[in-house]
């Protein structure tokens, strides 16, 4: 038994030095964690040797605090919110990422000047564009008008039904004030006043009786697939999933979609330093941003990767129109404003939660 | 009785050891021994419960986000009691800033402060990108960048911050916030949440708890009589759904209850309601409750099932021979007996209702969540660990204090678990 334990221990030992050339990359599952595995960790493996390892979280935000408040920090990249990396890299929980490494466009221009205005920081290099949009079921609009504004999403006489929203404060405030009447350009301007909040509330107030919260991403999909909503606040990836894989055909109001950038962080204290920034370097090139988004309707940051995406895997689905980042869509949109959610997200998601109880 | 007379004989053991020597040594190996055994449990206890639970317990008194690298002006507040900030501490603000700006700390500051009060967390992160270009008096200075400086709450903030151990966390977790004076006062009505949760848990617990008996005791009572062929397929009945998963049993009540489900169908196609008055079943208390009391059935079923079966069917018999009615001795001589089965149920019932987290997220919608789901969204969204602890940790005294209550009028040694 003693000798057993002996053994094992020194083979635990042993084991440790083994694995030199990796790098641990935290993801958020699912569809998007393939998308990354398809379009970065593979292709890297097989031009540097080095294995990549997929973790998934909930939220890899939480793991990085966690994990460095510990002192323990055990995965080397991580996919992460805008705000949240700008919140960490304050508070010095990242690492610096020097823009040089970043690989300039085919036709040579600069990353610096081909990435979307703001993406790259000096903690955070963006990967994708997200938006959260307003969805409907085509077919039970099926012979008559169906919504197309954001405003429709808050008017119950023109179309009655329930109505799908995630349980928390940001988008759905600039959504409310965006369905008011607010111009997308004057939407962080006025929530910065007490009345622009009021006024958001009150919006809400009147389809507070007709919502169905949800929480996690997927639910919205469901919701619609039940019948149990009109219309839901949904991420455009979800209801662009369930159309291609599921055959359903959910349809999405573009107007007044809240876009926000995602994209990769290294925490501090990171054990594969120097392969997390070749990685870093690696999969936001122009061409791998590209291919990412044939697996997922999330756009790339970087101009130059905007005519690269081709079909969607299914070889039939053109990717192009069903991207946040596609011109057309952005003809009434809003670019999350992190500096404004980093100061004001316990304050008004509390206050949206004694807004919910009342 | 020894005999006093004679000086007592030392008993020896064959090798001439005294005997009680002999004893002791043995016994006290006996006992580094069994020891030993539980030493494993005792260190995992340690390691993966106490010390996390613990340190996860401290920070909702210590958050040293401030106090530790805000160094000089935390030496002005200790020297100078006045609300009025002065040069001297427009000063030592600055000085911080800037070593907080080099450290890449500034973050850190700001959100301590903006716990405290929401909005500023931006003041101090921008302020830091510029101080190294201020120049005396740093007063005007900073009330050029942003005149918000000089708000006397936001002084009063970074004083309370100035400390690292702080009970704020604990005034925020009972709604109460800083003023405009400097002074803690109740958070405006609007704001108001975590007393009104607590409350909304702790009837909801009770309310899941009496459900749970009402619905398992006639089950248990079932299980402990019936013979034992039936009595088998019962507990297999009782067992099944206790051996699937929470969340299968979750969204499978979802199924059932939600506006489009099966029993919403079936309503509407027996004609009991019409297609627009369809039941609202789900995101609400209702759904909450449904789905928790049939999660919870079993913990309650199991504990009265093994008490039920201890209790002799005699006594009822002869109750009955006696001439008690049916009533009387299902309520002097059965229900006495099963208390500690209740007991033990009914406090398992409600410490796990009380820190329920899951099912009131997915099916409670906006009035059916519970104090965890608040905890959990600081935890895991806004990051606000302190705050989080100070939640948990106020939870927790409560079911101690609840545990405490029950110890003190039924006796926990009553209490039969199986």
């Amino acid at each position: 038994m003693k000798k057993l334990l002996i053994l094992s221990t020194a083979l635990g030992a042993l084991s440790l030095p083994a694995v030199a050339q990796e790098v641990n990359v935290m993801g958020w599952g699912g569809a998007y964690s393939i998308s990354q595995v398809e379009a970065y960790h593979k292709p890297f493996t097989a031009k540097t040797g080095v294995k990549v390892v997929s973790i998934d979280a909930d939220n890899p935000a939480t793991p990085i605090k966690a994990q460095v408040d510990a002192g323990n920090v055990t995965f080397d990249v991580a996919s992460v919110e805008f705000a949240d990396a700008v919140r960490f890299c304050d508070e010095g929980l990242l690492e610096i990422i020097d823009p040089a490494i970043l690989t300039p466009a085919p036709d040579g221009t600069a990353a610096m000047d081909d990435f979307l205005p703001g993406t790259v920081t000096e903690c955070f290099v963006a990967t994708d564009v997200f938006a959260t949009v307003i969805a409907f079921d085509a077919t039970k609009y099926a012979g008559m008008e169906s919504p197309s504004t954001m405003a429709d999403f808050f008017d119950l006489t023109k179309f009655p039904g329930k109505r799908g929203a995630r349980k928390n404060a940001k988008v759905l405030l600039e959504m409310a004030l965006v369905g008011d009447g607010v111009p997308t350009s004057e939407v962080y301007a006025t929530l910065r006043t007490e009345e622009g909040v009021e006024r958001a509330f009150a919006k809400l107030d009147a389809i507070k009786s007709e919502i169905i919260w949800w929480e996690a991403g997927a639910q919205p999909p469901q919701l619609l697939a039940d019948g149990e909503v009109a219309m839901t606040v949904a991420y455009n990836g979800r209801i662009f999933n369930a159309n291609v894989t599921e055959g359903k055909e959910f349809e999405i109001i573009w107007d007044g979609q809240v876009y926000d950038v995602e994209g990769w962080v290294v925490p501090k204290g990171a054990p594969n330093l120097q392969n997390a920034m070749d990685f870093i370097s690696f999969s936001t090139g122009t061409e791998p941003l590209a291919k990412a988004a044939e697996w997922i309707s999330y756009g790339p940051p970087r101009a130059s990767s905007a005519p690269l995406v081709g079909m969607y895997q299914d070889g039939k689905t053109e990717m192009g129109p069903n991207l946040p980042t596609s011109p057309a869509n952005l003809t009434n949109a809003l670019f999350s404003d992190l500096e404004f959610w980093a100061d004001r997200d316990t304050d008004l998601n509390e206050r949206f939660n004694a807004w919910l109880l009342k | 009785m020894s005999n006093s007379d004679t000086a007592p004989e030392i008993l020896r053991t064959v090798d001439g050891q005294p005997l009680k020597e002999a004893l002791t040594r043995a016994s006290r190996s006996a006992r580094i021994r069994a020891f030993l055994l539980v030493l494993p449990l005792l260190v995992f206890v340690l390691l993966t419960f106490v010390v996390p639970i613990g340190q996860m317990l401290s920070r909702s008194v210590v958050d040293e986000k401030f106090s530790e690298n805000m160094l000089q002006l935390g030496a002005w507040f200790a020297e100078n009691d006045s609300l009025i900030p002065d040069e001297a501490a427009y000063a030592a603000l600055v000085a911080d800033l800037k070593v907080a700006s080099a450290q890449r700390s500034a973050g850190n500051v700001g959100t301590r402060i903006n716990y405290e009060l929401p909005g500023t967390r931006s003041m101090f992160t921008s302020a830091a990108r510029r101080a190294d270009e201020m120049a005396p008096p740093f007063k005007e200075a900073m009330l050029a960048q942003d005149p918000k400086w000089a708000r006397p709450d936001l002084w009063a903030a970074m004083r309370s911050a100035s400390a690292a151990a702080t009970l704020n966390f604990y005034q925020a977790a009972l709604d109460r916030q800083i003023g405009a004076d400097g002074t803690f006062e109740a958070a405006p009505e609007n704001v108001q949440i975590y007393v009104k949760l607590f409350i909304r848990t702790f009837v909801l617990s009770v309310v899941i708890t009496g459900l749970c008996l009402l619905l398992g005791f006639p089950i248990a009572h079932l299980l402990a009589t019936l013979p034992l062929r039936y009595a088998s397929l019962l507990m297999i009945l009782v067992l099944l759904p206790f051996w699937t998963s929470l969340l299968v049993r979750t969204t499978s009540w979802m199924v059932l209850l939600q506006g489009q489900g099966v029993i919403n169908d079936l309503l509407v196609w027996a004609g009991i309601v019409g297609d627009d008055g369809r039941l609202e079943m789900m995101y609400n208390q209702t759904g909450t409750i449904i789905a928790m009391t049939h999660i919870l059935l079993p913990f309650m079923i199991l504990p009265l099932y093994s008490v039920m079966k201890t209790i002799p069917p005699s006594y009822a018999r002869a109750a009955r021979s006696l001439g008690a009615t049916s009533w009387t001795t299902f309520r002097r001589i059965y229900l006495p007996q099963t208390v500690s089965g209740i007991g033990a149920g009914g406090i398992l019932c409600f410490i796990l209702a009380v820190g329920y987290y899951i099912t009131p997220a997915l099916v409670g919608g906006a009035d059916g969540t519970l104090i965890s789901n608040q905890i959990a969204f600081h935890m895991q969204k806004s990051l606000n660990w302190s705050l989080a602890a100070a939640l948990a940790a106020m939870l927790l005294a409560s079911v101690l204090v609840l545990y405490w209550a029950y110890d003190r009028m039924v006796g926990i040694d009553n209490m039969k678990l199986g």
